[in-house]
């Protein structure tokens, strides 16, 4: 069974995880077309090689980024997300 | 075929015999003889029948791979098959028999079969029997001609048990190699596990001895240096059947299997010598020159008197050298090469000295038997120079020694790349992975001390690779003086019966059959011809037979490559595989009172829940039928505690709702509620439930039962794509939930509070905080099932008497309480949808009639682009509402299909004969068509088909007169507290699962391990910006790093959970304190930015000496580092997953010196949790104990005298 480590409870096997897909960035729901938002909801690249994932140590609850290479199944590097300058739409008010 | 005197060695006990039957006659052996050895010594050679032409077969390798010596074993208690008369010891009163026989061993009455050779080539199964009608019939007979075994039905069951182990350094292998490289990584500190498949470690470094004894007293000096090095475990009799990622490694034990974590893995697998392919190869008496050795040795038994060694390298010399020193003839040394090699001269002029004829250039030509079948000559041709001669020797035991087979499969797993090296005519790993090493026989290296230095360096690398001393010098391979492999063993004899495969009755002319029906390839040619798919995996046959593939293609085996080597390595007992399971199953607080109440169960996730009450007399359609009409006329109580409760904190957690969920949040008033639908990015509807605003920055809501814990989950994936610091709580199972419904509600409810529930002061889709019968509870006015409702939420710990108070006093109302079955037809009879049973999923929420709770003018909801884009499409289906009329003699069921003009036009999704209405009510989503018109056509059972007319939902009702204001009955304001107040009090989770369980208690303080339920200590959680300077502010010690605890002075511990979410409980004292700060952050003047954590867990305390033990059954994470450096008041808190369950584990040093492990676990586990772990703990000596004993009673001391057993 593979090796995962999470950032705040270390190395743990693979059934203390669960898998959250792919990072992806959504684009911004008022510009973009019906076109590409109907890329970005159904489209996903298999294409082996490095992919940057949701994992979330199940027992904690903690989420971070791992980046793996499915080409080689070997899991790169863990870290906690630190969400990035980004397009959100306008808080409720 | 005889006894000898005591051998140097030998590891039998001759003050001990052994006495068994075999074949119904007496045998008698020694302790330590394995079948075979007991029936040699006794001069039994014949000991089977082999799988296809049951000829008689003997000794091949004696080392595991005698697929032709399975014994059916008869025990008092039961008959155990296959079992390897090789390797097996021998015990008293035993049975034993071979398999696969009819009318015995010596008699078989399929030996006919032998002599039907010819009309039997490969692949004769597949062209004759393809028919698919006659396949059955063929099958059972060829299943009963050529078998195994019996597996005996009267077995009684066995649990077997799965464990965890751990190690820095695994050794494979317990040979010379494997033992010099476990006391080298040892040598420089790593943890070290070393395994032997074998009863005894030594390998051949205790039977090639060549007629010295240097090797065997230099392999005693290693296995003692192992014994004395408290560094290296060493585990006999097991054998790794597979490898898997990240040095994750089956290990197979006579007991169980091993999980073992290994740091870095060496293979010191050996090599398995391999038969000369020669006519006649397989008689009775012609075996591996290896075998002879084990069995001279390690149980004195002669297996001939006199014999001819076959050979090819060194190994054939040094075991004529062992024959002769125990007194066995050996009537000639016939070498198949032209002359002897290197390493062989200097044994061939001993040989000689000693009167043994030499001879080479040799071809064998046939091993003839004499009456009976075992073998009793050899002919053979030799060559000198350009003249060849014919010979015929007689004897009866020819010895093999031609070459081996590297035990490479693991590597192969691994991932190790295999190349092969014609010096050496053998497989050898030329690239490794990462924290592999290969060193021995299996990594080509073959001489003893040559071994030593292989084995002493890969031990150096594997340590030094996790850090233990510096990396050694790089190995140097001396080129091999002598080559241990003959690269072609192999001899046709024109009249055919050379064996390639033992096991699958293969000879060279079949593999030269499959390759000419084009069969080619290895792999091909495994499966055509099933070369090595027979118990023994292909140990003797894979490296012949891909030989003599590659002289058929004309190909060298550097471009065949090494066969696919799969785990299992060696076949696995399936009770092995089966092993313990676990199946987490939740249950609610309530769930004894369901089992008391004649409750009928059903899975709803991993929750059982009550379908309906079983009455006596009554059928299920009526039982369920009376739970309606009660919630409709009186009242009713159903336990909804499986559904996700989940709390949501924080100044945006108003816009985490409304980014979650399709309706709008941040103008919804503190004190209400409302309906919430949850899609995903395509618009498919996905959850819903109900949110409840507790306050300016506080939400309580809920989700399905199947889908809350996957949606905590995302919602905290969510939280953190979308950088809302928002605090969300799961309190699924901490929480209670039941739904008091009917026209009678609120009269019963009013006797057990003082909360005004007027309508006015409390309206329909109202939220109230109160007090019911004396537990803090959350009212919600909800109406599911159709009628005036209160859902009341509590913490679980309360449920119990809540739930009682209510019965006691509702029977007064005629309380009924209700299942989910009663449940669905009250909601469907309003119309109200279940999402997973009216939706699927493909199933978008434009489609369902829900468009009252989409607001897509909000900036953004999940789904929300994708709905536009939907909306601007025609729809794909409509879900509408059909009825039947009374009296109706055929209805529908869910899923029958709607039909339009002979096509399929949607589905029924819900349906049910309404108690209430009287008559058979339904949805069905089906095309927008259809939904247009005023009658669906719907094909029922047995491909008939009725009409119902389209009704728009509800059903019931229409109004909704009934859930939100309720009909003249007794006056509001006549409605007072009547029932005593009763106080209800916290109960441990375990209440009830002790109950069920009645486990054996015993305050026996000198168990090896000993369970305690610490649930009702005090205790509470909180999370949150503010969480930790409120927590220092009020005097807790808050331990800094992540995943750690302390106790403080007063005895309370305080433990951080990951990073930022606190433990606070008292555990040696201080529960004032405790019970002080859970107070003021339960009350209004909550501290700002601290969230509350309800805590009902589950926690047990076990402690003692073995419980390492425990933990390595029910956790794949190591503990033995955190038992090593335990303190007392402080540790690592470990967020883990035991059993299945997910665990907050704390590692505490007890004041007698021994560890506590304390388990904070979800208390909806808690009888699951509690009755595993006592199962899995009963074979360690687990006792339940009902307080800590001498010096732990402190721990115990703090638990509330409110714990008390029924």
């Amino acid at each position: 069974m593979k090796i995962m480590t999470c950032p705040i409870n270390g190395r743990r096997a693979i059934s203390e995880f669960a898998y959250g897909g792919e990072v992806r960035e959504m684009p911004d729901p008022a510009t973009v077309s019906d076109e590409s938002w109907a890329d970005y909801v159904f489209n996903r690249s298999g294409v082996p090689g490095v992919k940057k994932e949701w994992w979330c140590h199940t027992p904690s609850g903690v989420w971070f980024i791992a980046e793996r290479d499915t080409a080689t199944d070997s899991i790169l590097r863990t870290y906690l997300y630190a969400p990035q300058t980004q397009v959100r739409p306008e808080p409720a008010a | 075929m005889r006894r000898l005197p005591k051998v140097e060695g030998e590891r039998i006990d001759r003050s001990e015999e052994v006495r068994f039957l075999f074949e119904g006659k007496p045998v008698r052996g020694y302790r330590g003889d394995t079948v075979t050895s007991a029936l040699a010594a006794s001069g039994v050679r014949v000991l089977g029948r082999s799988f296809k032409y049951h000829r008689r077969r003997g000794i091949l390798s004696a080392a595991d791979h005698d697929a032709n010596a399975l014994m059916q074993v008869r025990l008092a208690d039961r008959s155990v098959p296959n079992v390897r008369a090789d390797v097996v010891p021998v015990e008293s009163g035993w049975q034993v028999s071979a398999v696969n026989t009819r009318g015995g061993l010596a008699h078989d009455r399929l030996a006919v079969l032998d002599r039907l050779k010819p009309f039997l080539p490969v692949g004769f199964y597949y062209k004759a029997f393809h028919s698919k009608r006659l396949f059955p019939r063929w099958e059972r007979m060829f299943r009963h001609l050529s078998g195994l075994g019996t597996v005996d039905l009267r077995a009684a069951r066995r649990s077997t048990p799965k464990r965890y182990d751990f190690c820095d350094v695994l050794v494979i292998g317990a040979g010379p190699s494997g033992l010099a490289a476990a006391l080298a990584a040892a040598g420089r500190g790593a943890r070290v596990l070393l395994i032997d498949e074998n009863p005894a470690a030594g390998g051949s470094g205790c039977y090639a001895r060549g007629g010295a004894s240097t090797a065997l007293n230099k392999t005693t000096a290693l296995l003692s240096d192992v014994g004395a090095d408290l560094r290296i475990r060493l585990l006999t009799s097991a054998y790794a059947a597979g490898y898997y990622a990240d040095h994750w490694l089956a290990l197979v034990t006579n007991e169980c299997i091993v999980k073992v974590r290994a740091g870095s893995v060496i293979i010191a697998q050996g090599a398995y010598e391999q038969p000369a392919v020669f006519r006649g190869n397989d008689l009775p008496g012609v075996m591996l020159a290896s075998a002879a050795q084990r069995l001279l040795y390690h149980q004195a038994v002669a297996s001939a008197r006199r014999v001819a060694v076959l050979t090819a390298n060194a190994h054939g010399y040094a075991a004529a050298l062992d024959a002769l020193g125990n007194g066995i003839e050996v009537a000639a040394v016939l070498d198949v090469r032209d002359a002897a090699g290197a390493l062989s001269a200097a044994a061939g002029e001993e040989l000689t000295r000693r009167g043994v004829a030499l001879h080479y250039g040799v071809t064998p030509l046939e091993a003839v038997a004499r009456r009976g079948g075992e073998v009793a000559g050899l002919h053979f041709q030799s060559r000198t120079g350009r003249s060849s001669t014919r010979h015929r020797i007689a004897l009866d035991g020819v010895w093999m020694s031609v070459g081996f087979a590297p035990a490479n499969a693991l590597l192969y797993q691994a991932g190790a790349q295999l190349s092969y090296v014609p010096a050496l005519a053998q497989f050898l790993p030329t690239r490794l992975p990462p924290g592999v090493y290969a060193c021995g026989k299996v990594n080509g290296v073959y001489g003893f001390e040559e071994r030593l230095l292989d084995g002493r360096a890969a031990g150096d690398e594997a340590a030094a690779g996790l850090g233990f001393g510096s990396a050694p010098a790089a190995r140097v391979r001396p080129p091999p003086l002598e080559s241990p492999n003959h690269p072609y063993p192999i001899f046709p004899h024109p009249r055919g019966g050379e064996f390639v495969d033992f096991d699958e009755d293969l000879t060279v002319k079949d593999l030269a059959n499959a390759c000419q029906e084009g069969f080619d390839s290895s792999e091909l040619l495994k499966r055509f011809s099933t070369v090595g798919m027979g118990p023994s995996q292909g140990k003797h046959s894979n490296m012949n037979a891909l030989r003599i593939l590659g002289s058929i293609r004309g190909e060298s085996l550097e471009t065949l490559g090494p066969t696919t080597a799969r785990p299992m390595f060696h076949p696995v007992p399936l009770s092995h595989l089966a092993g313990r399971g676990f199946t987490p199953e939740r249950r609610t607080a309530l769930d004894e009172e369901h089992a008391a109440l004649g409750a009928v169960w059903m899975p709803a996730a991993n929750w059982r829940r009550p379908e309906y009450y079983a009455v006596p007399g009554k059928s299920r359609q009526e039982a369920i039928a009376a739970e309606v009409r009660a919630v409709r006329t009186r009242v009713g109580l159903i336990d909804v505690g499986t559904l996700g409760k989940i709390e949501v904190h924080g100044p945006q957690a108003a816009e985490f709702l409304e980014r979650v969920y399709t309706a709008r949040y941040a103008r919804l008033a503190i004190g209400l509620t409302r309906y919430c639908l949850m899609l995903d990015e395509s618009g498919v509807v996905i959850d819903d439930g109900v949110v409840a605003r507790l306050g300016a920055e506080s939400f309580y809501f809920t989700t399905t039962t199947g889908n809350s814990a996957i949606l905590f989950r995302e919602f905290g994936r969510l939280a953190t794509w979308w950088g809302l610091p928002v605090g969300l709580v799961n309190l699924t199972g901490h929480y209670s939930a039941f739904n008091l419904a009917g026209p009678d509600s609120r009269a019963l409810l009013a006797e057990h509070t003082t909360l005004d529930l007027s309508n006015e002061a409390f309206p329909y889709l109202g939220l109230r905080e109160a007090v019911i019968a004396g537990a803090p509870c959350r009212i919600m006015r909800v109406g599911f099932v159709g009628e005036l409702g209160y859902e009341i939420h509590l913490p679980a710990e309360y449920a119990l008497d809540v739930w009682r108070a209510l019965r006691a006093s509702g029977a007064r109302f005629q309380l009924q309480t209700f299942g989910v079955e009663a449940q669905r037809i009250l909601r469907l009879e309003k119309g109200h949808i279940i999402v997973s049973q009216d939706t699927d999923g493909v199933t978008n929420a434009l489609e369902i009639g829900v468009n009252w709770a989409l607001r897509m003018e909000k900036p953004f909801f999940i789904g929300q682009r994708s709905l536009a884009i939907l909306g601007k499409q025609p729809r794909r289906q409509t879900l509408v509402g059909f009825d039947l009329p009374a009296g109706a003699l055929r209805r529908p069921r869910e899923a029958h299909l709607i039909l339009d003009g002979g096509q399929i036009a949607g589905r029924v999704t819900s349906t049910c004969l309404s108690p209430t209405l009287g008559r058979c009510i339904g949805l069905a989503l089906v095309t927008p068509a259809v939904a247009e018109g005023k009658t669906l056509r719907i094909r029922v059972d047995r491909g008939e088909e009725i009409e119902a007319a389209i009704v728009a939902p509800p059903f019931y009702d229409r109004e909704g007169e009934r859930q939100r204001l309720e009909q003249p009955k007794p006056a509001v304001d006549a409605i007072r507290p009547r029932a005593a107040l009763t106080s209800a009090r916290r109960r441990s989770p375990l209440e009830s699962a002790l109950a069920g369980a009645a486990p054996e208690r015993s305050p026996a303080a000198n168990a090896p391990l000993r369970f305690l339920d610490l649930s009702p200590r005090e205790r509470f959680g909180c999370k949150g910006p503010g969480a930790e300077p409120w927590l220092a502010a009020a005097g807790f010690t808050v331990p800094r790093a992540p995943n750690s605890a302390r106790v403080d002075a007063s005895g309370v511990l305080v433990a951080r959970l990951a990073a930022a979410e606190f433990l606070i409980e008292a555990v040696e004292g201080g529960a004032e304190r405790v019970a002080a700060a859970r107070g003021q952050l339960g009350s209004a003047a909550r501290p700002a930015e601290v969230y509350p954590v309800a805590r009902a867990d589950l926690v047990i305390g076990i402690s003692g000496a073995h419980l390492n033990r425990l933990l390595r059954q029910i956790c794949s994470v190591d503990f033995a580092p955190l038992l090593e450096s335990r303190a007392a008041t402080s540790g690592p808190v470990t967020l883990t997953s035991m059993i299945g369950v997910s665990v907050v584990a704390l590692l505490r040093d007890g004041i007698d010196g021994e560890p506590v492990l304390t388990l904070w676990v979800d208390p909806s586990f808690a009888h699951y949790f509690w009755t595993t772990l006592l199962e899995v703990g009963r074979d360690i000596g687990a006792v339940a104990v009902n307080e800590y004993s001498g010096a732990e009673a402190r721990e115990s001391a703090s638990s509330h005298a409110i714990h008390q057993r029924g």
